[in-house]
C-alpha cells in the first residue's frame, strides 16, 4: 500500500458561531488528517455540526480556534481564488437557471481560472472535457438542466466541481434524495474519482451501508466526543459506529435490522435466494425460522414457484403474500 | 459564442430596432411622409421646414428615449432577478420607484405648491432632481443595509419594506392635498417619454451607458450567482462586491429613468422573461446584450402604440407598456411551457 500524501490537516480546531459576545462552539479540539486519493465519509447524527465542519474548511466561516492546514499553508491566508483553486464544493443549495445547459455549468467550475470577460484557453476546454468524461455525463451535455432528474443534477454538479480541478473535493450529502441505483452510482463514481485523479474527497453523508462498502476511512461525530477518524470496518467491530448512531435492532453481524419476533416459529426447507427471500418475508411479519418447529414449510421450485404448508392445514400457494396469509390465520 | 446566438444578436435584434425607429419616428399627430422622413434623416431637405424641427426636436429625442428606457430597465431587470434568484425581482424591487415617488411626492404635494411655481412643467429639472434626490436616499439606505445583512433574500425583504413605507408617506400627503395637486402627481405616475430635451436625452443616456457598462463587468459574477451565492464564493467569487455593484449598476439604471420619464412598470421583469424563452440560455454573456436589444424594441413598439397612429390622443406610457406586454408574455407561456422551466429549477 502507498503512503498517499497529506493535503489537509486541522489541528486543534474548534468550529461553532461568534454571535455578537456570545461564543457558540459545536465541535471542538478536532484533529484529523485528509489525505490524497482517499474517499473520507463524515457521518454523525444530524445536529452533530457536520456542516459547520465543512463550511469551516470550505472558507465559508471562520474557526474559532485552531488551525486548518492545506499543504502547509495556513487555509485563512490563502486569496479567495487561491482557495478556489485548491477546494471544489457540491453543496444541498437548489440551483436556479433552468435554461442553462449542462456544458455551461461545468464550465463554471473554470471560473478561478479565467478573467472577468470568460475567455476560456484550450486548457479550459480540455479540463471541461475530461470533468464530463470522468463524470460519465457525456449524453447530457447539451441538455438542459430543467430536462435532468435529481439523480443527474447530482452527477453534473460533481463534473462542475471536478472540472475547477482541485486538490481536495468536498461534497455536503450528496446523495440525499436519490433512489438506491444513484447512491450507489454516485458513491463509486466518488470513490473512483479520488483514485483516477488522486483527489482527496470528503464527503458528509448518512448513508452507513454505501460508507462501509465505499469509505476509505469514516470520520465519526458523536455528541460529546471528539470526531474518530478510523478505518470503516475497526468502527463498527469496536462498537463505535453503535454507540454514536444508538442503532435500534441493527444486526453489526449481518448489517441488516433485526427484526421484532415472537409470532411463532416455522420449519423452512429449500435454498437459494428463494429461501433467503421466504425467510425474509416470514421475519417481517414476527415468524422466526427454526430447525425444528411444527409448522412446516417447503419451497418447490419447478416451472411454477410454489410453497408447500403442513401441520396447518395443508396447502399449496404460488405467491409469498398467500403464505404470510394462510400462516397468520388463527388456530 | 454559439453561433445559434450570433445571428439574433448580431443582426435580427438590432435591425429590428432600426426599422421600428423609422416607423416610430414616421407617426405622429402631424403627418409627415415616410420619403421626407428618410430624406432628412440623411441630411436632406423636407417639402415643409416645420417637419424638420418635428422630427428633429419632437420625434427623435423620444424615440432615442424609448430605446434608452427600454434598455435601461431590462438590464437592470435582468439583473435583479439573477442577483435575489427571484422571477418576480424587477428594477424596482428595492423600492427606487417608491423613492423617487416620494421625491416627486413631496415635490408636487407639499414643499411648493403648483401655483407658487406657475405653471408646472412636468418634465422640467425641478421633478428630475427631487426624483432623484428621492431614489438616491431609498439607495444609500439600501447599500447601508446590504453591507450589514449576509444574504440577499433578507435584502430583498428589506427593499420590500422600503417600498411600502415610502408608499405610505405618498399616501399620508395625497390625503392631505388638493384634488389639483393629486392629479398633477398622477400625470407624473403614468410616466413620459415625450418632452425630453436633448440635454435632458445626453444626459439619460451617458448615465444609462455607465450603468450598462458596469454590467458587462458583471457578467461573471452573474452567471456564478445562478448556481447560489454559496457556490459562487467558493469559484473565488467576491459576493459581496457583487452584490454592491449589482445594485449601485441597477440603481443607476432604473433611478435615473425613473426621474426623467417617470415610474415605468412592466418592462424591467417582462422583458428577460421574454428574452431567456426567445434564447434558451442562461448566460449572461448572451443574456445582456439580447435582454437590453429586446427591451428597446418593445418600448419602441409600446411608444407607437401609446401615439395612438392616425389620431391627436396620446395614452400614457405606463398602461401601454402592461396593457400590451401582458397578454404577449402570457401567450409565450402557454405557447412554450412554463417561465419556471427557464428560470428556476
Amino acid at each position: 500500500m502507498t503512503d498517499n500524501k497529506t493535503i489537509l490537516s486541522l489541528k486543534n480546531l474548534e468550529v461553532g458561531y461568534q454571535l455578537k459576545k456570545k461564543r457558540l462552539s459545536i465541535l471542538s479540539n478536532i484533529n484529523l488528517l485528509l489525505k490524497q486519493g482517499e474517499l473520507v465519509c463524515f457521518m454523525g447524527p444530524n445536529g452533530v455540526g457536520k456542516s459547520t465542519l465543512i463550511r469551516t474548511i470550505c472558507g465559508a466561516q471562520k474557526a474559532l480556534s485552531g488551525a486548518i492546514k492545506v499543504n502547509s499553508n495556513n487555509l485563512n491566508e490563502l486569496s479567495a481564488n487561491d482557495l478556489a483553486q485548491t477546494i471544489s464544493v457540491v453543496l444541498t443549495d437548489k440551483v436556479s437557471g433552468g435554461n442553462m445547459s449542462v456544458k455551461d455549468l461545468v464550465s463554471l467550475g473554470r471560473y478561478p481560472y479565467v478573467g472577468w470577460n470568460i475567455k476560456f484557453s484550450s486548457e479550459d476546454i480540455e479540463h471541461i472535457n475530461k470533468a464530463i468524461t470522468l463524470t460519465k455525463i457525456e449524453p447530457l451535455a447539451d441538455k438542459k438542466l430543467y430536462e435532468l432528474s435529481d439523480g443527474q443534477l447530482q452527477k453534473v454538479m460533481i463534473a462542475r466541481a471536478v472540472c475547477q480541478n482541485t486538490p481536495i473535493l468536498i461534497l455536503d450529502e450528496p446523495t440525499a434524495h436519490l433512489d438506491l441505483n444513484n447512491r450507489v452510482e454516485v458513491i463509486n463514481m466518488l470513490s473512483d474519482l479520488a483514485k483516477s485523479t488522486n483527489k482527496a474527497v470528503l464527503m458528509a453523508t448518512h448513508e452507513l451501508d454505501l460508507a462501509l462498502q465505499s469509505a476509505d476511512r469514516i470520520w465519526l461525530a458523536g455528541s460529546n466526543d471528539p470526531i474518530i477518524d478510523g478505518f470503516p470496518e475497526d468502527l463498527v467491530l469496536n462498537g463505535k459506529i453503535d454507540d454514536v448512531f444508538e442503532l435500534k435492532g441493527f444486526d453489526l453481524k449481518t448489517g441488516r435490522l433485526e427484526k421484532n419476533l415472537g409470532k411463532g416459529s416455522v420449519q423452512l426447507k429449500g435454498d437459494g435466494h428463494t429461501y433467503l427471500w421466504t425467510k425474509n418475508a416470514l421475519e417481517r411479519h414476527g415468524f422466526s425460522v427454526e430447525n425444528k418447529a411444527e409448522i412446516q414449510i417447503e419451497i418447490k421450485e419447478g416451472d411454477q414457484l410454489s410453497w408447500i404448508v403442513k401441520n396447518k392445514g395443508e396447502h399449496s400457494v404460488s405467491t409469498l403474500e398467500n403464505l404470510i396469509q394462510i400462516i397468520k390465520l388463527p388456530e | 459564442m454559439d453561433k445559434k446566438y450570433t445571428y439574433k444578436l448580431f443582426l435580427w435584434l438590432p435591425a429590428t430596432i432600426i426599422l421600428l425607429l423609422l416607423i416610430n419616428v414616421s407617426l405622429g399627430s402631424i403627418s409627415i411622409p415616410f420619403s421626407d422622413i428618410i430624406s432628412l434623416l440623411i441630411g436632406g431637405e423636407s417639402t415643409k421646414e416645420s417637419w424638420a424641427n418635428i422630427l428633429f426636436n419632437f420625434r427623435l429625442p423620444k424615440a432615442l428615449a424609448a430605446i434608452i428606457v427600454g434598455i435601461g430597465l431590462s438590464v437592470s431587470g435582468l439583473q435583479m432577478q439573477t442577483l435575489f434568484r427571484n422571477p418576480l425581482a424587477g428594477p424596482f424591487v428595492l423600492g427606487l420607484s417608491s423613492g423617487a415617488s416620494l421625491g416627486v411626492a413631496l415635490l408636487l404635494l407639499a414643499g411648493v405648491s403648483v401655483s407658487t411655481l406657475g405653471l408646472f412643467d412636468l418634465t422640467g429639472w425641478v421633478v428630475v432632481i427631487a426624483a432623484s434626490l428621492g431614489s438616491g436616499l431609498v439607495l444609500l439606505l439600501v447599500m447601508a443595509v446590504s453591507l450589514r445583512v449576509r444574504d440577499s433574500m433578507t435584502l430583498l425583504i428589506i427593499g420590500l419594506m422600503f417600498g411600502s413605507l415610502t408608499g405610505a408617506v405618498v399616501s399620508i400627503l395625497q390625503y392631505f392635498s388638493t384634488g389639483e395637486e393629486v392629479q398633477v402627481y398622477l400625470f407624473w405616475t403614468f410616466g413620459s417619454l415625450g418632452g425630453l430635451s436633448w440635454n435632458e436625452v445626453s444626459i439619460l443616456s451617458i448615465i444609462v451607458a455607465i450603468g450598462i457598462l458596469m454590467s458587462l463587468f458583471l457578467v461573471k459574477p452573474l452567471n456564478a450567482l445562478l448556481l447560489s451565492e454559496n457556490y459562487a464564493k467558493s469559484m473565488g467569487l467576491d459576493v459581496k462586491k457583487a452584490r454592491i455593484l449589482i445594485i449601485l449598476g441597477t440603481s443607476l439604471l432604473a433611478g435615473s429613468i425613473t426621474a426623467f420619464c417617470g415610474p415605468i412598470a412592466f418592462i424591467g421583469l417582462a422583458v428577460p422573461h421574454l428574452t431567456r424563452l426567445l434564447f434558451s440560455t442562461a448566460d449572461h454573456k448572451i443574456l445582456l446584450p439580447a435582454v437590453a436589444m429586446t427591451g428597446a424594441i418593445i418600448m419602441l413598439v409600446c411608444d407607437i402604440v401609446s401615439q395612438v397612429p392616425g389620431s391627436d390622443m396620446i395614452l400614457p406610457i405606463n398602461a401601454i407598456t402592461s396593457l400590451l406586454g401582458a397578454p404577449v408574455v402570457i401567450w409565450i407561456i402557454l405557447r412554450r411551457g412554463s417561465m419556471r422551466n427557464s428560470f428556476a429549477n
